[in-house]
Formats: structure tokens, sequence, C-alpha cells
């Protein structure tokens, strides 16, 4: 029953919005205010239909309904509580589901929010959104319901993919959609803005704290997704470089890049063509990714219902919305014209190469990743693009970006005295040029990439630091640090976050130590500083699954410092083995222990990785996001996001 | 209720027990495969990271459980035991499964779009930004009341005359 009236819901919803697609647009056309009033409670009657429809159908999956096929397929009445949770979006149908769950969320939010924007910006704003989302409605409706009905209910379902009941993959797809959908917002506000004629200083305010959210949470999917591969695959790769993943990297370095370049259009009215241009394209790329994901183009480890009529409705979705505001671009983007003027040497700048560098590196990225099907498609030759090709081609766009970056954030606006900035900057140089010497004879054979990745990281996060300080001026009273606005501590912080990261990057693929040997129960081995020794391997039973689980001792110089419990497990009902490496987390270095096979004259195969520097990528990307929600909070976002302009101050309070 | 629960967990159990001998996975590179010659065998690792498995999804021969990334690991052994060069080595498996083993393309061919596009994207939107940039920089700022040259001319012009 409650999955019927989900069904109807979402039906309803559909309908919805697409009344609020259309009604809303008329009205701010023709100027009627009546009309445009409509747009508002369609947001949030289509946010709570669709709420109820994703509440009926996590009601479906927590009580293990298994006459709903889609639940059938993906649960089991012994799986624990949190997974089945997670189930509802651990399939192609329910993550489509909680896609158009988000995307009626923002527009809700876009509609409770947007109370100060211009009514005819907002009508627009929202019906565009609608528009999108009538899309996924009838992708939904037509292609892939999720409350489809089983004629004779099965005794018990047939499990999730074990690789999926895991804490870290549980929320990773949640985080992604909110960073993809989040997009759709920018892109909705571009639309609108190109509807209009009108792009100002106002609008890269509003469109800046919805890029800022949608990066931070495509932040945060990211990391929990890298997080995930390293602990779970079993040989502690974090970034493979799978069309997948740059399917949700290729819409993050473009949120970037239009974070950074919505500044200029706020601050200095200029760069508001190229910035229209990138909300566009991001949200594209988001409809890439998903067309990526659902349409089984390309090979991929993210295993996902391969459906080609699935996917020929994706990209029709796609050529629809990406065409449609690209031809509108071309056709209205000449009469938006900068209005700010700034010499060579300046923040502008420095904007402008931070965008060229993100915009390119993304295009690398995405050559990289749909090379294999041109090259089938014209050539006919079947070939792969690999880790190695982006590793070459992608990284000396961030090491150039990791140059500059300390040097540019630096530079004021409008005009800028390069050598000040140097000056300044000095400190944290020489600072970075020792810690690349010490590196550089602290380690064994002639890797750049470790000492390199080092520099990097020590310059960027001395800059970032000593960007603040300088905050402060010639008086060296640190308590106003605390005073400085949160947008710039967000700054800072972000920055200093992909300074770490690019350590932990470096630094675990220069200097990972490996050692695969069959050990014998009882006898002591050495990997590195370390020494290890296998002293049990039991069979062990869990709610869903059989393991095999090693005892591990660690000992340095003698010492134990950890005990660990490498497992391989096997779920029976989705027939499937895992593996669940142990690590033992530490500061400097991670140890990574993996279990294998028995072998026939005794022992087990082992695998141990001393991973250098591992949690600072993760801990780097925190950070970052963290450096997104500081700004988030910043007060210039919170007074109503520019909705009234602030009375001008009439005299100034003596300080 | 107990008796629910026993017969699902026989029922768990006869799955496994069906299941067991299907299930048990072959991980990555293993000690018996693995060369005495630790020159030898770096030159194993190292080129087995650029070769796809090609029967998994992206996952280079180094890092796949497939049977066939394991025999693929074993031609490779065998090759740089008889003496071949890593290039000698490549093209021997190129031979037989085709350009699709590599992980990282040639740069040869069509290839070279690939390959160059990047760079060449790079130089051609360092031309448009510094182009952008030159002529923010050579732009006249309107003036406070967004009035153009011309209209600021006539203004001081009418306001000399007055």
């Amino acid at each position: 029953m409650v999955t019927e009236l989900g069904h109807f819901a979402l039906i309803l919803a559909f309908l919805v919005a697409i009344v609020q697609s259309v009604v809303p647009l008329v009205g701010a056309h023709k100027r009627w205010p009546g009309w445009m009033a409509v747009a508002e409670p369609a947001a949030t009657v289509q946010f709570l239909l669709t709420a109820f429809a994703f509440a009926a159908l996590t009601y479906a999956f927590v009580t293990s309904d298994f006459s709903l096929r889609l639940v059938w397929l993906n649960s089991h009445s012994a799986k624990p509580m949190i997974y089945k949770i997670s189930g509802v979006w651990g399939n192609h149908e329910g993550s489509m589901l909680l896609w158009v769950l988000i995307l009626t969320l923002f527009g809700a939010m876009a509609a409770w929010f947007g109370k100060g924007l211009p009514p005819t910006l907002r009508a627009r704003v929202l019906a565009v959104q609608s528009a999108v989302a009538v899309a996924f409605f009838a992708f939904i409706l037509f292609t892939s319901n999720p409350f489809l009905r089983l004629a004779v209910p099965p005794f018990d379902g047939q499990d999730l993919n074990p690789l999926l009941q895991d804490p870290g993959l549980a929320f990773h797809p949640p985080f992604l959609y909110l960073g993809y959908v989040g997009l759709s917002i920018c892109f909705s506000f571009a639309v609108a803005a190109l509807i209009e004629g009108r792009v100002d200083a106002a609008w890269g305010r509003w469109v800046r704290p919805w890029t800022l959210a949608a990066w931070v949470f495509l932040t945060i999917g990211i990391a929990l997704g890298s997080w995930w591969a390293y602990y779970e695959l079993g040989w502690g790769g974090f970034w493979f470089w799978d069309p997948v993943e740059n399917a949700s990297f290729m819409p993050w370095l473009l949120a970037a890049a239009l974070l950074h370049s919505a500044i200029v259009v706020e601050k200095r009215e200029a760069l508001k063509s190229w910035t229209i241009l990138l909300a566009i394209l991001a949200f594209g790329f988001s409809l890439i990714g998903t067309f990526i994901v659902r349409s089984g183009l390309l090979t991929s480890v993210h295993a996902f219902a391969n459906d080609p009529e699935r996917g020929v409705f994706i990209l029709m979705i796609m050529v629809f919305f990406t065409g449609g505001a690209l031809t509108l671009f071309a056709a209205r983007a000449g009469t938006m014209e900068a209005k700010g003027v700034f010499g060579v040497a300046s923040r502008e700048s420095a904007l402008v190469a931070n965008n060229v560098l993100l915009a390119v590196s993304c295009f690398v990225v995405f050559v990289g990743t749909l090379w294999p099907v041109v090259a089938e498609m014209f050539f006919d030759t079947k070939l792969s693009v690999g880790a190695p090709f982006f590793n070459m081609a992608f990284t000396p766009f961030m090491v150039v970006l990791g140059l500059l970056l300390p040097l540019g954030s630096m530079l004021s606006w409008k005009r800028a005295k390069t050598g000040r900035a140097l000056k300044q900057l000095l400190p944290g140089f020489i600072l970075s040029v020792l810690v690349l010497g010490l590196f550089w004879t602290m380690q064994t054979g002639n890797s750049l990439l470790g000492p390199v990745g080092m520099f990097l990281g020590a310059w960027i996060v001395s800059g970032a630091l000593l960007d603040l300080t300088n905050r402060l001026g010639q008086s060296r009273d640190l308590t106003r640090l605390f005073r400085l606005p949160r947008a710039d501590w967000g700054k800072a912080t972000a920055h200093i976050g992909l300074g770490v990261t690019m350590v932990g990057i470096a630094g675990l693929m220069a200097w990972q130590e490996e050692d695969i040997r069959v050990a014998q129960i009882g006898e002591p081995f050495q990997v590195g500083d370390f020494e290890l020794e296998l002293t049990a391997v039991n069979q062990v039973r869990g709610p869903n699954y059989f393991s095999t689980m090693g005892d591990v001792i660690v000992r340095q110089d003698g010492e134990q410092i950890a005990f660990l419990n490498p497992e391989k497990r096997n779920y029976p009902v989705a027939q499937m083995p895992t593996t669940e490496a142990a690590i033992d987390y530490r500061f400097l270095r991670d140890i990574y222990v993996v279990i294998g096979d028995p072998q026939d004259n005794g022992g087990w195969v082992m695998r141990t990785y001393i991973k250098p520097l591992a949690n600072w990528i993760w801990a780097g990307s925190i950070l970052m996001a963290l450096g997104g929600i500081l700004s988030l909070t910043d007060r210039r976002f919170r007074v109503a996001a520019g909705a009234k302009r602030q009375a001008p101050a009439q005299g100034v309070p003596a300080e | 209720m107990r008796l629910s629960i026993y017969l699902r967990s026989l029922a768990i159990f006869l799955c496994l027990a069906l299941a067991w001998p299907l299930a048990t996975p072959v991980y990555a590179v293993q000690p018996d495969e693995m060369l005495e010659d630790p020159v030898l065998e770096n030159r194993a690792r190292e080129l087995s990271r650029g070769l796809r498995c090609v029967v998994c999804q992206n996952e280079s021969i180094d890092e796949s459980n497939a049977d066939l990334a394991r025999e693929l690991r074993l031609v490779v052994r065998e090759r740089l035991v008889a003496g071949d060069s890593n290039e000698e080595v490549l093209d021997y498996l190129v031979q037989r499964y085709g350009e699709f083993v590599l992980l990282r393309p040639r740069t040869d061919g069509w290839n070279m779009v690939l390959w160059l596009s990047g760079p060449a994207l790079f130089l051609i939107a360092l031309g448009i930004g510094i182009t952008y940039i030159r002529s923010r920089s050579n732009a006249v700022a309107p003036t406070e009341a967004g009035l153009s040259e011309d209209e600021t001319a006539r203004l001081k012009e009418i306001l000399k005359d007055s």
C-alpha cells in the first residue's frame, strides 16, 4: 500500500514539475506576477512528493518487502539495518530516485532562500530547475521504475553487492549526488541569466554559495570513494582513473574553476560570459558522468545496470539541456560586457590562470576517458587509456597550478605589485626549497615525484599561512586573525588542504614499500622497519558472511605496536568473496596487511605494504571541504545571499 | 521464531558449502610467480602495472585476481627470463592481444591526437587568457556614472559652456 502511494506521489511530482517548468517561465516573460508566483509553492510540493516517494521505497527496503522487484534484487533479510537503508541507493533505480530527490531539494531550497532575488530571475531559475527535474522524472517512470512489483514474492532477497556493504561506500553516493545535482542550481542560474540577458555582481554572489556547496559535497563524495577503494580493494590503490571516477572528477575540477571565476564576477564584474559557460559545462559534465555510469558505454569497475535504452534516454537529456543552454549562450553571450579593468599582474589575472589550468586539466581527463570510444568508432582499434596516461598528461597541470597558487592568491585586485607579493612569500619559498633538499637527500633512488610533491605541499601550505598573517598588516596582533572574514579562513584552509593532499599523493606513490610472501604461522618476517608475525588464522562468522581471519602482530624494535586482523570474507548469498585489509593507521605511514590463500605446503599468502603519508590524502580532502564550509558561513552569504543591498553605512563608527 | 533462525543459518551454511569451491579467489601477484632475480622481478612488476587485464574492468594485471591476469603475469616473466627487453615484451603481448592490452596508449598515428590535445588546448587557452587579460588591462574603466568617453567629453564641454 505504502509502495503504491509512493509510486503515485512520484507521478504527481512529475506532473507538478511539468507545471512548474512552464507556468513561471511564461509568467516571467509576460510579467504576470500570479504566474511567476506558482514556482515557489510548486517547488516545495514537488520536493515533498518526491521525499514521500523516496520514504516509501526506503520503507520497503527496511521492512524487506520482497514483493518489490528492486528490494528482492538488492536486499536480504539478514543484512544489517544500515545496509538495508543504503541498499535503497545501491542500485540503478533507487539511486536515480535519490538523484531527483536531491534535484527537487535544491529546487525547493532555491525557492526558500531566494526570496531576495528579482521575481523574474527567481521564476526562471525555478522553471529551469524544474525542467531538468521533468526529464529525470520521465527517465525514472518510463525506463527505471523502482516501484515495480513481483507477482509471486520470493522468500528472500538476492543481497546487495558485498563490496557495497561498507560504511565508506554507504554514504559515498549521496554525497556525490549532492555535488552533481548541486551544480544543477548553478546551471539553472546560468540559463535564467541568459534568458534575462543580465549578469552582474549580484548574480555572482547568488551563484557562489551554491557552487561552493556543490563543490564541498563533491569533495567529500570523491574522498569517501577513494578512501573506500584504498581499504577495501586489497592493494591500497586510492585512485584508478577509472571512467566513473573521472566522471566525478571532471565536474569537481570545473566546479573548482567556477568557484574561482564567480569571485571575479562578484568582485570585479569581469569574466562574465566565461563564468556562465563554466556553469553550463559543470552541470553538463555531471550529466555526462551520469550517462557514462548508466549506459555501459565504457567498461568500469563500477557495476551498474548497463542498459542501452537508458543510455539513449540520458544521452537525450544531456544533449537537450547542454546543447540548448550552449545555443542560448551562443546567442546571448555577446550582450554581457565586462566592466572591471585590471592590470596584467592582478588577482583577476591569477584567477584567469587558475581557470585555464583547471579547465584544461578537465579537458585532458575528458579526452582520455572518451578516447577508447573515439578510437573504436573512427579508427576501428580497441585500445585502453589507463593510469599511466593520466599520470603523465594530467600531473604537469597540477604542478603548475601548485606553483602559481600561493603567488596568485596573494596578488591584490586590479593592479598588484608582483615584487611585493614575492617578497612576502620569500620565507615560504625558502622553507619549501629546504624541504625539497631534505627529501632529495633522504630518499634512495632518483625519483623526482617525492621531493617535488613535498616541495609543492610546503609551498602551498606556507603560502596560505603567510597570506593569512599578511592580512594583519603591520600590527602583530594575532587576535586580529580571528576577526578576519570567514571567507579568508576558508580560502586558506582549502588551499592548505590541497597542499596536504598533494603531499599525501606524492609520498604514497613515491615511497611505498611492498612485500609479498608465503607467511608461515609463528615465523616472523621483516618489512622495512617492521617485523610482522602471523600467529593464527581463524574461521569467523559475521551477520551475513563467513570470514577467514588472520592474527598479525606488528613489532618495531622488538616492541609490539599493532595487532591486525586481515580478513577474507565470503558472502554466501551474493556468492562473492571480498578482502578486508587490516590497516594500522598512523600519522606518517600506514601498515597495510592483506591475507590471501592457504598454500598446499603450509603457510598463507600475505601481502604487506608500508604506505607513507597515505592519510594525508584524505586529511587534505577534509580540509578542502572544511574550507568550503567555512567560506559558506561567511557573513556576506548569510546576509540573505545579497538579498537586499545593505543601506550604505552612514558615518563610519570610530574604531 | 527460534526455528526460523536455525533454518536460516542452515540455509546460509548450505549455500556456503556449495559456493566455497567456486568462490576461492586468486589474489594479484602470488609468491610462486615471483622471479628469483630482484631486478627482473622489478621489471616484471613495472611492466605488469602498464598492462591491462583484458577480461577485467579497467584493472592492470598487477592488481587483478583473474586467471587470465595470472597467465599474463607468467608470460611477462617468461619473456623477461628469455632475455627480452621491455619493449619486446610489450610488442609480444600487443601481437597476441592487440593494443587493448596497453594501459598507456602508444604515441604514434592517431594516438598523437590523444597525447597532444591537452598541451594544444593549453596553448590555445593560454593565448585566449593572455589576450583577454591584455584587453582588460587596456580597457578604459567606465566612470562612476557609467558614462562613455564621448559622453564624459560632452558633459565637460556642456559644463564649460555654462
